[in-house]
């Protein structure tokens, strides 16, 4: 019985370590793909020619499209038997949806412009975004490869931190294109004449502090700081990064590499009430309630406005792009700073912009054609071109320490368009930064998070404005819509509010059941044996 | 008994017939109330559809029109099934937020309901209101402007598949109107019409008043301006004879069979100007 007993033990201690095995597994994150990943050919066939189809993201800026239509030119003279077909959008989400749409029906792009967070959703359908891993890493075809008819750069001179950002549990699914961050773009003649001095870094205190003066009307109705009847102090575009931002500098929770939902927390709540404090005090509003940043900022009816870096030619006086009526414009001095912090000495920063997927097709050379030309997109030529446009940052150490790059960023200010200062210095608030950027987990699904992000900013704020209470209730109720309207996995809110006790014990992996099965069998066994040896001794 | 009884069906009869009758109050505001309503107010009105923009994720964006104004209505939750059977002169009760973006007064968050009813608006007239302030008055209406000079016309893009920006004159002063890609389509007359015209061309045009940062028409079809005044006269040459009809009753018949064929004639001789008639992208 005893020697029944011991292997019994050995087994079930097998089972526990096995068990804890898989969870650190888990734990670790989300489960790494287990088909090998696919490898280019060994040579490139150029006796065939391929027509390959690129969809790529513009900011309404025409500048864009002339670089996009030379780089496919230049790369066809390299490569006379690839053709490619632009298709241009001026919208992410534009893309996205014609991509989900386009994967039902097999005619998905070869490369397109895209954002991480899109590609984990495409990625739930099987071998349709090529795993670039053993691309990169080909020799002849890979970057930097001696098989290439360009100057592509080496793995290593492509910033790492952004080369990074296109990984998917642990595999290299986009290659970066450009890269931005958010900015504060300031009225400084406003700030000053309400008694002002800017900081190098502002606070969301000193924003509010300065908009609550701004906010003072004479007894007709007309605000003091710029003598109009419409002022709206600080205007946010992406309300989504405003919330992922915001709670990255408290320390709160958004989401986990393995998909967990933590952005339904008391930080949340806090800020969203805050929020509404300032809402309702008529100092906040945002781009989906009333409008382009820029066009507020530039007729002086907004003072801080945050948009991306990519917008910085939109910004000021004498922006190359304006999109108000020139009696509107009002003249202004224009400052660029990183986006308010909570704590100035520790900025952080989300870091975005376009990166590069590639879609899978059958043929296995139009592939690597398609990885060819994506590479080219990482030519010190396109790099600084494109950069140039908006105050985008160029994603190779290759090219942010070219020559040519240095030349452009040292002659900030000698006009208004190709050397715009505020589009000059946008970038180099990125180029400065770089090391305190940040992006947020990636998973099927994170997409949808973000919109929520925003979503719960935008609800709060249209609430206030039509004079609903906003409370800890409202929010609460309304993470519940935005749960339900988003579809979101119950199961991965890990917010004490969603968690019951008897959830806990649902959302536990299998090994973790199994488990707590077997210890309790372990433990029936032990008292039952305890009880018979009791017995035996007792008839004894 | 049998009295209590006829007095009872009398007085159900009479409450039957009142139900009837009766206008049911749906809380509808008037088109003047709907202005003087603040931005965010919750507000309802009676609308017809004029053209439908967009759907996209369960939501619609639609212009559309009463007798007494226009409405705009921005993303309005509904489902494909749904906005299909919406066509021009679909009467909808409309229930939402009154909001304001850029400039344009629109309902947003909105709840709808299909009514009985249909009305599809005439183009208003609004070229002698260009530069004025009163232009405002008439925003998201479905609007003609007259004789306007084209002076620019460019490709969101820089290159077709996106909105067109045009520029238009009237008496020295420059006006701006859109072709929206998500109202028109790439594939329709009006797109590929407009994205032909070049500088100096006199066209009239028609559109729905949109606002971005100031009136910002958006195109739903252009027209000769030349020839639209040739019909405007062939016309009044119509109306006149109509004049007589009552004396020379056949003769005018044949003249007003001799105009419609001058007219069809004149249509087909107007290639670089479409077919003059808007096919809205359903």
């Amino acid at each position: 019985m005893k020697k029944l007993f011991t292997l019994f033990l050995a087994v079930v201690t097998l089972f526990s370590l096995c068990s804890c095995h898989g969870a650190l597994v888990k734990d670790s994150g989300p489960e790494k793909e287990e088909t090998p990943l696919p490898v280019p050919p060994e040579e490139f066939d150029t006796s065939r020619d391929f027509e390959i189809t690129f969809w790529a993201k513009n900011d309404t800026n025409k500048t864009q499209v002339a670089i996009y239509e030379k780089t496919i030119s230049d790369f066809e003279k390299i490569y006379p038997n690839i053709s490619v077909k632009l298709r241009l959008y001026t919208d992410y989400g534009k893309i996205y949806n014609d991509v989900i749409t386009n994967i039902a029906t097999k005619t998905t792009p070869d490369v397109c412009i895209t954002y991480p967070d899109h590609i984990a959703t495409y990625l739930s359908g099987e071998n349709i975004v090529v795993p670039l891993d053993t691309f990169i890493n080909d020799e002849k075809y890979g970057l930097g490869g001696s098989g290439l008819r360009f100057d592509s750069p080496e793995k290593d001179e492509v910033v790492e931190k952004f080369l990074d950002e296109g990984k998917i549990s642990g595999v290299q699914y986009a290659l970066p294109f450009m890269r931005s961050t958010e900015a504060l773009y300031v009225n400084k003649t406003y700030v000053e004449k309400l008694g002002f001095e800017l900081p190098e870094t502002v606070t969301w205190d000193f924003i509010f502090e300065v908009c609550e003066k701004a906010v003072k009307k004479d007894d007709d109705g007309i605000y003091e700081i710029n003598g109009k009847k419409r002022m709206i102090p600080f205007i946010y575009k992406s309300t989504d990064n405003m919330m992922i931002q915001l709670l990255k500098q408290r320390n709160a929770g958004f989401s986990t590499d393995r998909g967990d939902i933590l952005i339904f927390n008391d930080d949340c709540t806090d800020i969203l009430l805050k929020i509404a404090k300032e809402t309702e005090k008529g100092l906040f509003s945002t781009f989906k309630i009333s409008g382009y940043p820029a066009n507020l900022l530039n007729a002086g009816e907004c003072i801080f406005a945050v948009d991306s870096t990519a917008g910085a030619t939109w910004m000021g006086t004498d922006a190359p792009l304006i999109d108000i009526a020139k009696e509107k414009l009002v003249e202004f001095e224009t400052v660029v700073l990183p986006v308010p912090q909570i704590d100035p000495k520790n900025p952080v920063m989300i870091s975005q912009g376009p990166s590069v997927c590639i879609f899978n097709k059958d043929d296995p050379q139009r592939v690597l054609a398609s990885f060819i030309f994506t590479q080219y997109l990482l030519t010190n030529e396109v790099q600084i071109a494109y950069s140039g446009t908006e105050g985008y940052l160029p994603v190779t150490n290759k090219a942010l320490s070219s020559e040519e790059y240095t030349d452009y960023l040292s002659r900030s200010g000698e006009d208004n368009e190709k050397y715009y200062d505020i589009k000059i210095t946008a970038s180099k608030l990125l180029m400065d930064n770089i090391g305190k950027t940040f992006v947020t987990p990636v998973f099927n699904g994170s997409a949808s998070l973000r919109d929520v992000a925003g979503q719960l900013i935008e609800n709060v704020t249209k609430s206030v404005n039509r004079k609903e209470i906003v409370d800890k209730k409202y929010i609460d109720d309304l993470y519940d819509d935005m749960i339900s309207l988003h579809r979101l996995d119950k199961t991965k809110i890990k917010n004490e509010r969603f968690l019951s006790a008897n959830d806990g014990i649902k959302k536990l992996p299998v090994e973790s059941k199994a488990l707590i099965i077997l210890l309790c069998t372990v433990w029936l066994f032990l008292i039952l044996y305890f009880i018979y040896e009791t017995l035996k001794k007792r008839k004894k | 008994m049998k009295k209590i009884l006829a007095i009872a069906l009398a007085l159900c009869a009479l409450f039957v017939f009142a139900a009837c009758t009766a206008t049911p109050d749906n809380g509808a505001m008037t088109y003047e109330e709907y202005v003087a309503a603040e931005l965010d107010a919750p507000v309802t009105v009676e609308t017809y559809v004029q053209a439908k923009q967009s759907w996209w994720d369960n939501k619609a964006t639609l212009y559309t029109q009463a007798e007494d104004g226009a409405y705009f209505i921005y993303e309005m939750p509904i489902t494909e099934e749904e906005y299909n059977k919406l066509v021009p002169g679909t009467k909808l009760l409309v229930n939402g937020f009154k909001a304001e973006w850029s400039g344009e007064i629109e309902i947003i968050d909105a709840q709808y309901e299909i009514l009985e009813g249909e009305f599809i608006a005439e183009a208003f007239d609004a070229t002698d209101l260009l530069g004025k302030e009163e232009l405002i008055n008439h925003q998201n209406k479905f609007v003609t402007f007259k004789d306007m000079t084209v002076e620019n016309v460019e490709y969101k893009n820089g290159e077709p598949g996106d909105d067109i920006y045009v520029t238009l004159s009237k008496d020295g002063a420059s006006y701006d109107f859109c072709v929206e890609v998500y109202l028109t389509g790439t594939e329709t007359e009006v797109y590929k019409a407009v994205g032909e015209l070049t500088a100096g061309d006199i066209i009239d045009v028609e559109g729905f008043l949109y606002w971005y940062e100031g009136a910002n028409t958006h195109i739903t079809a252009i027209y000769n301006a030349a020839e639209t005044e040739t019909e405007a006269e062939a016309e009044a040459e119509v109306k006149t004879e109509t004049d007589v009809k009552t004396e020379t009753e056949a003769e005018t018949e044949t003249e007003a069979e001799a105009n419609a064929d001058a007219e069809t004639e004149a249509n087909e001789e107007d290639v670089a100007f479409g077919d003059n008639e808007f096919t809205p992208n359903w």
